[in-house]
């Protein structure tokens, strides 16, 4: 498989700080790519190294195919880079900032007010095309800074916490915008911190804590050692006396609790039947309104690796980005 | 082509976005109009000094109209960070920064003809030789653009470059010959104005206006020209070295 970014043994120091601490991992082309961690485990300096906005200490870089160690902007007309903060121009309208971006590619003027508006349009942004960008919303902004982004059509994305910072409904449109991206075969680099994110858009994952990458794989990969336990929870509207040794004597081998009322939780290192409990309970006198296979998260995998609950992560992080 | 599209609308959108502005359209007229008229009013003088006064109020507007503007398009974008999206551009960097200084290399020059358009209607310009007058406000508008851009780097506060430019501008009004003769200086000056790009700028500005310059055009815009050169290569490199970490 063709790698779009291939990465070896990368390093980078602020004075005593090592904000990347020799890392190494390879993109694929097309793959969609998360690199996960908390503030200041060195996501963005990994960008900025990548995309030529920092000078590594040492290590190999390779975009495109492209040797970028010596020369970090040879590689710079085939990616797109959506910063974590939005950095187009005040002054200029939404138009004039998407023609002003395809322009530094070299984009033609008929060429780029067309790629403009249809990225506009692609943003829901067109009624909003006239406006200053000073004048635009959060989640607004955030939409026409990815549409500066791929204005000139990369083949590598690199995208720094698209959705940090901005509302539900907005973060929802652009990790479809995200996944839309991907399928149109972008090799999509994202950086976040919102787990269940990379969770549902990742083909693979990194998590990076400290400027180490602790881990990398798919999410099926990165979630199988957990997943080694089975866990099936039944919700029960009514509560039968002493349930928990009932059940743990007519079903050995399955470990039962009984963490509240109306709740039951069962435990088994190989995959379980819920078809005969539920129909032992409901003999029982049990009315059964629920039973639910539980999944492992990427969540509970990264909080196992890293010791760092992603929930504090997020908070953190919406501190400073504001909430979303 | 593509090189060409890319440096042409930067050029562009600086002119429309700060250049352009009515503020600063204003202070390119208001300001060589409060220079001439502090120099007629501190000397006593009549129409006949204007001549004398015209090298220096055009060096000064040109001085202080490309490194004012130098701070807002380049410290103004550096920390707003949308000067990241032009370093990011597959640009070649020396063509970006003249790009980027592009647009005040013309305010400049556009803010020197001011004071001479408004001397067209006072005094005779026949004996002015413009064939070494214009080459001077376009090297010294270069030369100045280039200080400015020197001074925009070793800052990160809009403020801060206005402050520290001062520390430059003053002084070279007062040292460069633009209206005070080196010759009058103390002699522990002398080596400092020589040091000082302006001076050489004046020194054509004077001898293009009113035949009073002390050392040959060329030798005087060969040397404003290895300072705009050196300036420049200085700027990038510290562009390099403190924002491309």
């Amino acid at each position: 498989m063709t790698c779009s970014i291939a990465v070896e043994r990368l390093r980078k120091c602020f004075g005593d700080v090592e904000a990347v601490s020799e890392i190494s991992f390879s993109v694929h082309q097309g793959e969609l790519f998360g690199f996960l961690g908390p503030n200041g485990a060195g996501k963005t300096t990994t960008i900025n190294m990548l995309t030529g906005l920092a000078r590594p200490d040492s290590g190999i870089i390779h975009i495109g195919g492209i040797d970028c160690t010596s020369n970090p902007r040879a590689a710079q007309h085939l990616v797109g880079i959506v910063p974590d903060e939005s950095n187009l121009y005040p002054e200029l309208t939404g138009f004039d900032n998407l023609c002003f971006c395809a322009s530094l590619y070299g984009l033609r003027k008929a060429e780029r007010q067309a790629r403009a508006w249809e990225l506009l349009d692609t943003f829901n942004l067109t009624k909003a095309a006239d406006r200053k960008f000073s004048e635009y919303s959060k989640g607004m902004k955030r939409k026409l800074t990815i549409a500066a982004g791929i204005i000139h059509k990369p083949e590598i994305l690199f995208l720094d916490e698209p959705t940090a910072g901005i509302d539900v409904a907005s973060a929802r449109q652009l990790r479809q915008l995200i996944i839309d991206l991907h399928e149109s075969g972008t090799t999509v680099f994202l950086t976040t911190h919102y787990i269940e994110e990379a969770e549902r858009l990742c083909d693979r994952v990194a998590f990076i804590v400290s400027g180490q990458i602790l881990q990398i794989g798919t999410v099926e990969h990165l979630v199988q050692p957990i997943h080694a336990k089975h866990v099936v929870q039944i919700f029960c509207t009514n509560s039968i006396p002493n349930i928990q040794g009932k059940l743990s004597s007519s079903f050995p081998g399955l470990a039962f609790t009984n963490p509240k009322r109306g709740l039951i939780r069962l435990e088994a290192d190989e995959q379980i039947s819920i078809g005969p409990i539920i129909r032992y309970l409901e003999d029982l006198g049990a009315e059964v309104v629920e039973a639910r296979k539980m999944r492992h998260s990427l969540e509970d995998v990264f909080v196992r690796i890293t010791g760092i609950e992603a929930d504090a992560m997020r908070k953190e992080k919406e501190k400073k980005g504001g909430a979303r | 082509m593509k090189l060409w599209i890319a440096f042409w609308n930067i050029l562009l959108k600086d002119m429309r976005t700060y250049y352009l502005k009515p503020p600063n359209i204003s202070w390119g007229l208001i300001f060589p109009l409060a220079w001439t008229g502090m120099f007629f009013i501190k000397t006593g003088s009549g129409m006949e000094s204007i001549l004398t006064l015209l090298p220096g109020v055009v060096a000064i507007s040109i001085l202080f109209g490309t490194t004012s503007m130098l701070a807002v398009t380049v410290t103004f974008e550096k920390k707003n960070r949308s000067f990241e999206r032009l370093l990011l551009a597959p640009i070649p960097f020396e063509l970006l920064m003249l790009a980027k200084t592009s647009g005040a290399i013309l305010f400049g020059t556009a803010n020197a003809f001011v004071p001479v358009i408004m001397a067209v209607f006072l005094v005779d310009l026949s004996q002015v030789v413009w064939t070494a007058f214009i080459p001077a406000v376009f090297m010294i508008a270069v030369a100045s653009t280039f200080l400015g851009l020197f001074i925009a780097v070793a800052v990160s506060e809009v403020f801060e470059a206005q402050t520290f430019s001062n520390f430059f501008r003053f002084p070279m009004i007062f040292l460069c010959g633009l209206f005070f003769p080196i010759e009058k200086l103390p002699i522990f000056l002398k080596p400092l104005s020589y040091a000082l790009p302006l001076t050489y700028g004046a020194d054509v500005l004077h001898g293009a206006v009113h035949t009073g310059n002390v050392l040959p055009f060329t030798i005087d815009l060969s040397i404003l020209g290895v300072f705009c050169v050196g300036l420049f290569m200085v700027s990038l490199q510290n562009i390099r070295r403190k924002w491309i970490l």
